[in-house]
């Protein structure tokens, strides 16, 4: 039997090799043709706590859980109840476990699941430095038809850190897995062999990416080669992977001693001519704050990459949440007008992340990009990002245009964007402030200057041209759906199935949410019926936004659903029905 | 630049917000003096500071400059100094700004070790905010705020400074011009954090400050290298003494692959880094 969408889980305690095993299937069934998603789940211990990986597997891009799965391979029961729900199994669902993690957990017990058990921690005793995650990943490898040279390359792939005798082993331990499963007839299930070698190859370049890592990939086109930040989950994949990338682009990071310090960290830097940026999760946002109004003041550009996690406070610091969309448009103190982007997808964080930076550059201001765990620590099987380039350069007063005698470094211009001095050029020194201040810079606490450096502040950045990148709309009809950031691939999967039952839906996914583009969403939302606000929170922070600006009519609904849970395609279908049975 | 810059010329045209009589004035000369004796290029000085009556200096200055917000100042100056490996960069401010505020950027700066100097102008009060107890200020001040006094011990900079790893730590007084200037040019020329504290009466909220004066000392005639012996220095001291009382050439924490900043000679190999950095997405 062939299936071209399919869904396995790994579940294991730390040290299993879960996440191991999900890598390797991930881009063993790429190279078969197929696209593919994999969300992460893990529990809050270092070490010895749990992990989950939820891999969904399609013929076409694919950016969504499923609604239920087909296969979970357990390498132990160890909290497997606190993964459960984001795990839904059914009656098509087969589930591989060791016969030595104990009896099968009454959480699973109750609809009629298929079980395999299979005594993992024997067979891979029986090799030397052998696995039980890669014998188990064997057996399904061969459940799923899957070609041992696809497997060999994935594992030298994921394991290349640890060398060619782990890799080799791995392998003989993947390939028993595959042997025993021919040889024992009781370790099959009818119906649950799926030949997923059918694919024929897509013909576009294909990637394997994190959201955490598009983001950083964004930043990196986009020409940041400074960056300061403190460690925090689940930002620090992003800055793992920028620290020797920074250095090979002669460049670098500074791992800065608090949150605070990263923030006017980059805010030095980028004063000092380099673009900048920091990556951090809620806890992180709230205490940069005050830097953020310095560089909104001084009118420095900085970019704040936001990987979102449960809040308030320290929240849940491993599981995803749309929540802090408040702090990052109104955070700040005083009438601080800055950027407040959101990539809809992992492919669309390098392109949002890239647009982030330009726009911060060109137009002297902070950008906050809200990502979320969601988006950031899953990886996916996509077709290659191509994106417009834009002009991303700073406007740099250079000696030449320096007419006057003294220098102004927040005079207005026509487009309110003042040209800024670098540094190192002679002639044009001025200082920089937080501090209320004149066109020259000096602190001033007159009304005429506050009234001219708000406006000028504001009016920089109202007056640019964004152009269509404002957000991404898909589909026609009467029914729209607003949504921002990582819903958008669950709403637009959602849409789908609503179209497939008979309704008009158009999706409008905001990827420029501040300076929100009043004039340009009021044109899509003519003529609709019924407007739909989803997001993934629970205090419908989109919603209220849009309402406090009039950008939507007063009987538009609301979606809104805390996480840390991802929405599913099918529950945002049935939501939308009961909203439109109303 | 051949031009031969006098002192003056690193003054800024903006007059200062100082009460008169403030000892302010004349760190702001005598660094103006330390830097011309040094002949540094004023475009190449970037001035960072935080909040405070003397962190008001920056804009003092003809030079690049920064006022930030309240206690990170340092963070500034070291994101500065990371990018901009060729600037001079100083750091300025208060008492309250950098030991209590801007006390853990104090500590890891000191940490860090960056080329830069960091001036703290310390007249153990909050003066902006009109009279305050600062980390510095005795137990037993009275003031509106804590009327008993704070009852705390204050805050000993120099020996904090020594325990957090800064690699030159002097003390200073506003009233002693020209060997502060002496100091703070040794600071500027020595490769690694400088901490320079410099006492500078407050003559609005602390006038029995005037006494300074006669109090101060040269305790410190030679610096040492010894951890041990600067510590002993340190704590056998009565907090008047001036001089250098630590000078240890120790690693300088710089980012190593950091090159001077947009050089057009590097972009088109930066392209193809780019495009082999890309390429390790590809399945």
């Amino acid at each position: 039997m062939s299936k071209s969408s399919f869904s396995v889980a790994v579940t294991g305690s730390g040290g299993s090799g879960a996440v191991t095993a999900g890598l390797i299937l991930l881009e063993t069934i790429a190279q078969h043709g197929f696209y593919g998603f994999m969300m992460r789940s893990s529990g809050p211990q270092i070490r010895g706590g749990e992990s989950a990986v939820m891999m969904h597997f399609d013929k076409n891009e694919i950016l969504t859980t499923n609604n239920q799965f087909d296969y979970l391979l357990a390498l132990d029961w160890f909290n497997i109840e606190r993964f459960i729900d984001e795990i839904p199994l059914g009656e098509k669902s087969l589930v591989i476990y060791d016969l030595n993690a104990g009896e099968i957990p009454e959480i699973l017990s109750h609809n009629n699941i298929n079980f395999i058990a299979i005594d993992l921690k024997k067979m891979a005793k029986s090799i030397q430095g052998g696995r039980a995650n890669m014998i188990a990943l064997g057996l399904l490898a061969n459940l799923l038809s899957l070609s041992i040279k696809h497997l060999h390359k994935a594992v030298s792939k994921a394991l290349r850190h640890k060398g060619n005798d782990v890799i080799l082993t791995s392998v003989e331990c993947i390939t028993l897995g595959m042997e025993e499963q021919t040889k024992n007839s009781a370790w099959s299930v009818p119906n649950h062999s799926y030949f997923v070698a059918s694919q024929p190859e897509p013909k576009s370049t294909r990637w394997s990416i994190t959201g955490n890592e598009a983001c950083a990939l964004g930043a990196l086109i986009a020409g940041v080669r400074f960056v300061a930040a403190y460690p925090i989950t689940p930002a620090t994949e992003i800055l793992e992977w920028l620290s020797p990338r920074l250095e090979q682009l002669g460049g670098g990071l500074v791992q800065a001693e608090d949150e605070l310090a990263s923030i006017n960290m980059i805010i030095g830097a980028s004063f000092g001519g380099v673009a900048s940026l920091t990556a951090t999760s809620g806890p992180g946002l709230s205490l940069m704050m005050e830097g953020i109004g310095l560089a909104i003041a001084s009118e420095t550009p900085v970019v704040i990459v936001n990987v979102t996690r449960g809040g308030p406070s320290t929240g849940i610091p491993t599981k995803s949440e749309q929540s802090d969309l408040n702090i990052a448009l109104y955070g700040c103190h005083g009438d601080a007008p800055h950027l407040v982007l959101a990539p809809l997808t992992i492919s669309d964080a390098v392109f949002t992340t890239y647009w982030a930076t330009c726009l911060a550059e060109k137009l002297q201001t902070v950008a906050i990009v809200l990502s979320d765990q969601f988006l950031g620590q899953s990886r996916a099987i996509i077709n290659e990002p191509v994106f417009k380039k834009v002009n991303c350069k700073r406007l740099i007063m250079s000696l030449d245009k320096l007419k006057e005698k003294d220098y102004q470094r927040y005079k207005g211009t026509d487009n309110s964007v003042s040209p800024m001095s670098i540094p190192g050029t002679p002639a044009s020194m001025y200082t920089a402030d937080g501090l209320e201040h004149n066109a020259k810079g000096i602190p001033s606490s007159l009304n005429i200057d506050h009234i001219s450096q708000l406006e000028k502040r504001h009016n920089k950045l109202i007056q640019f041209d964004y152009g269509e990148q404002w957000a991404e709309i898909t589909g026609q009809g009467d029914i729209i759906l607003i949504t921002w950031g990582s819903s958008t691939a669950m709403v637009k999967e959602g849409a789908q199935l609503l179209v497939q039952s008979g309704h008009t839906i158009k999706t409008i996914a905001i990827r420029l949410i501040m300076p929100l583009q009043l004039k340009l969403l009021s044109k899509a939302l003519e003529a609709a019926e019924k407007v739909i606000v989803i997001e993934q929170n629970q205090g419908k922070q989109l919603f209220h936004y849009l309402h406090a600006q009039n950008a939507i009519p007063v009987d538009t609904h609301s979606i809104a659903r805390a996480g840390p849970l991802p929405l599913r395609p099918n529950e945002i279908a049935e939501l939308v029905e009961a909203v439109l049975c109303q | 630049m051949s031009i031969k810059l006098k002192a003056k010329d690193y003054k800024s045209s903006v007059k200062p917000v100082w009460c008169p009589g403030c000892g302010h004035f004349s760190i702001l000369s005598a660094l103006t003096k330390s830097l011309a004796y040094l002949k540094i290029p004023k475009h190449k000085i970037g001035f960072v500071s935080g909040i405070g009556c003397s962190s008001r200096i920056p804009a003092y200055f003809d030079t690049y400059g920064f006022h930030g917000v309240h206690g990170r100042g340092l963070a500034v100056a070291s994101g500065l100094k990371a990018a901009r490996p060729d600037l001079h960069v100083i750091v300025a401010g208060g008492d309250g700004d950098g030991f209590s505020i801007g006390g853990n950027h104090f500590i890891h700066a000191c940490r860090r070790n960056m080329d830069m100097l960091y001036i703290v102008m310390d007249n153990q009060v909050y003066g902006m905010t009109k009279g305050q107890a600062s980390p510095t200020t005795a137990p037993d001040w009275v003031n509106k705020l804590t009327p008993h006094g704070s009852g705390l011990r204050p805050f000993e900079p120099l020996a904090i400074a020594l325990a957090s790893g800064a690699s030159f730590i002097a003390r200073s007084f506003s009233g002693d011009p020209s060997s502060m200037s002496q100091t703070l040019v040794e600071a500027i020329q020595h490769p690694g954090f400088s901490f320079v504290q410099v006492l500078s009466p407050c003559k609005t909220f602390r006038p029995e400050q005037v006494e300074w004066k006669q109090q101060v000392h040269n305790a410190f005639t030679e610096p040492t290298d010894d951890l041990s012996i600067a510590a002993q220095r340190i704590h056998s001291d009565d907090g008047m003494g001036m001089g250098i009382v630590f000078k240890r050439d120790i690693p300088v924490w710089s980012l190593q692959a950091l090159q001077s900043y947009q050089e057009p000679s590097q972009k088109a190999d930066c392209q193809t880094r780019i495009e082999s950095i890309i390429n390790e997405f590809q399945l």
